[in-house]
């Protein structure tokens, strides 16, 4: 399998783009740490940052490059291989490549200005956050064969986690604001990659206080080992469910 | 070698494939000829597995190849137009596809490197190839694992007229070694010097598929441009 991820990540880190990316991010990285004397305030700064910008890039970069693959994947398909097989050496090879410009460009300075825990869960949930965006945009590439439809479809998923699905769940909030719902904001926050990750970084950081009882239900809970390693699970299903729906899907497609 | 049985395909409600029956026996040169729009890319898509006819079965040497992948190791598939990953030299799209193809006991075919001299080109990334090169590229690969069955999409196509002759003189060469090889094309001479066979396809399905020398025969044509063209003038156009 990894007999393709190789080429296709030797492809992949030297495109202009995934190069102007890992920049991007070691700019906004290292700015942050020197603009602020507190490494915990550039680290919040960065996180609301990463919580934009890595999902978008994630899943449009990939959607594009899917497609503008499909011609080589279609002659891979005509090779002795197995359809799973260069399925899942073209995702490792996305993945890996956006992965490494994540790294590089947030992981080095965060480890360099910022250190201590809440830097290593913001590392994490930003690489899985990577991982699953990237997910996702194959999900969103198979289900059609039109490009335009595919990036449209990919930039929808990225608005509702990122923004519409906030909006969703504050409305939810007011409406039954007579109720306790702080368990069931639990699970609410379970079923959106972005703010799960952002609730594991926040809740490191001693600043759920501001967040009301919510915000105490939510420390309860993630600011144990267990409850962390719940949330790394959870988020971890949001990088393997949709690759393995969009597995699925493409060894039935016609190519 | 490769035999179909009433295999059918439809997009939507395109019926681009209708319960296509076929037998393409090793030894031939078989020209999949039609109109735009017969199902000619369907069908060659079908035998290498990408499209997953809705009904009837493909077979290979006798063995379904549903959910099989083994079988195209003895398949070079040449696509009409070939994309490649821009970043990637040629170089290492050879050394990938070896990765997956070659085992230990394979001799290489290098004949088709040699002539388009694509080693002076090796280190160059495919993005940057004329369309031109890219099949020679492809042309190189399809060829290069010694297959015994050769799937050619409009092999000749953007190819300049000395390189046309090195692949015709090569497709020549390796019928001589009684395999199965399977072209589509649209240029008639280029059919007439390579084929022992033609499969004409019409709103997928066979119209006819007889040896070039029986075709001449009967139509009185010494050309098969014009062997076609008198055939063609006497199928009542469906649509």
């Amino acid at each position: 399998m990894n007999k393709i991820t190789k080429y296709v990540l030797y492809d992949i880190i030297r495109n202009r783009f995934v190069m102007g990316y890992t920049l991007l991010l070691l700019v906004i990285g290292m700015s942050f740490f020197s603009f602020e004397s507190d490494p915990n305030k550039g680290l919040l700064s960065l996180l609301n940052i990463i919580l934009m910008v890595v999902p978008l890039v994630s899943i449009i970069f990939s959607t594009i490059h899917f497609y503008n693959s499909y011609e080589f994947i279609e002659l891979m398909s005509a090779q002795p291989m197995s359809r799973k097989a260069i399925f899942l050496s073209e995702y490792m090879g996305v993945a890996t490549s956006l992965s490494l410009a994540f790294l590089v460009g947030v992981g080095l300075p965060t480890l360099a200005f910022g250190g201590g825990e809440s830097s290593l869960i913001l590392i994490m949930s930003g690489f899985l956050l990577t991982l699953s965006f990237v997910s996702l945009a194959f999900l969103a590439s198979v289900i059609t064969r039109d490009k335009a439809k595919g990036i449209g479809l990919a930039l929808v998923i990225w608005f509702y986690f990122s923004l519409v699905y906030d909006g969703l769940v504050l409305s939810i909030l007011f409406s039954f604001n007579d109720y306790p719902l702080e368990k069931a904001m639990l699970l609410l926050t379970a079923l959106n990659p972005t703010d799960l990750a952002r609730i594991m970084v926040l809740m490191k950081m001693d600043i759920s206080a501001l967040m009301g009882f919510t915000g105490a239900v939510f420390q309860d809970f993630f600011s144990t080992n267990y409850g962390l390693l719940v949330a790394i699970f959870i988020l971890m299903g949001w990088v393997v469910l949709p690759i393995t729906i969009a597995s699925q899907i493409f060894q039935r497609k016609d190519l | 070698m490769i035999r179909t049985e009433a295999i059918s395909k439809s997009f939507g409600k395109l019926n681009v494939l209708r319960e296509l029956s076929v037998q393409l026996e090793a030894g031939r040169v078989v020209a999949v000829i039609g109109p735009n729009g017969s199902g000619k890319t369907t069908f060659i898509k079908t035998l290498l597995g990408m499209v997953i006819p809705d009904r009837g079965r493909v077979l290979f040497n006798n063995q379904t190849i549903t959910k099989q992948h083994t079988y195209r190791s003895q398949i070079g598939y040449m696509p009409q137009i070939g994309h490649y990953p821009v970043n990637l030299k040629i170089k290492q799209l050879f050394e990938m596809m070896i990765d997956i193809r070659k085992d230990a006991t394979m001799q290489l075919d290098e004949d088709l490197v040699a002539a388009f001299q694509l080693k002076a080109l090796f280190e160059k990334p495919l993005g940057t190839l004329s369309g031109g090169t890219k099949q020679k590229v492809s042309a190189a690969l399809a060829f290069l694992f010694n297959p015994s069955v050769l799937i050619l999409d409009e092999p000749t196509a953007g190819l300049d007229p000395l390189s046309s002759e090195v692949l015709k003189k090569k497709i020549q060469k390796e019928y001589q070694k009684g395999k199965l090889i399977l072209i589509t094309s649209h240029v008639m001479s280029d059919l007439d010097e390579l084929a022992t066979d033609v499969l004409y396809l019409q709103d997928g399905s066979v119209q006819f598929y007889k040896t070039i020398t029986e075709l001449k025969l009967e139509t009185g044509e010494s050309k098969l441009g014009r062997v076609i063209a008198q055939l063609m003038s006497k199928i009542p156009q469906m649509s």
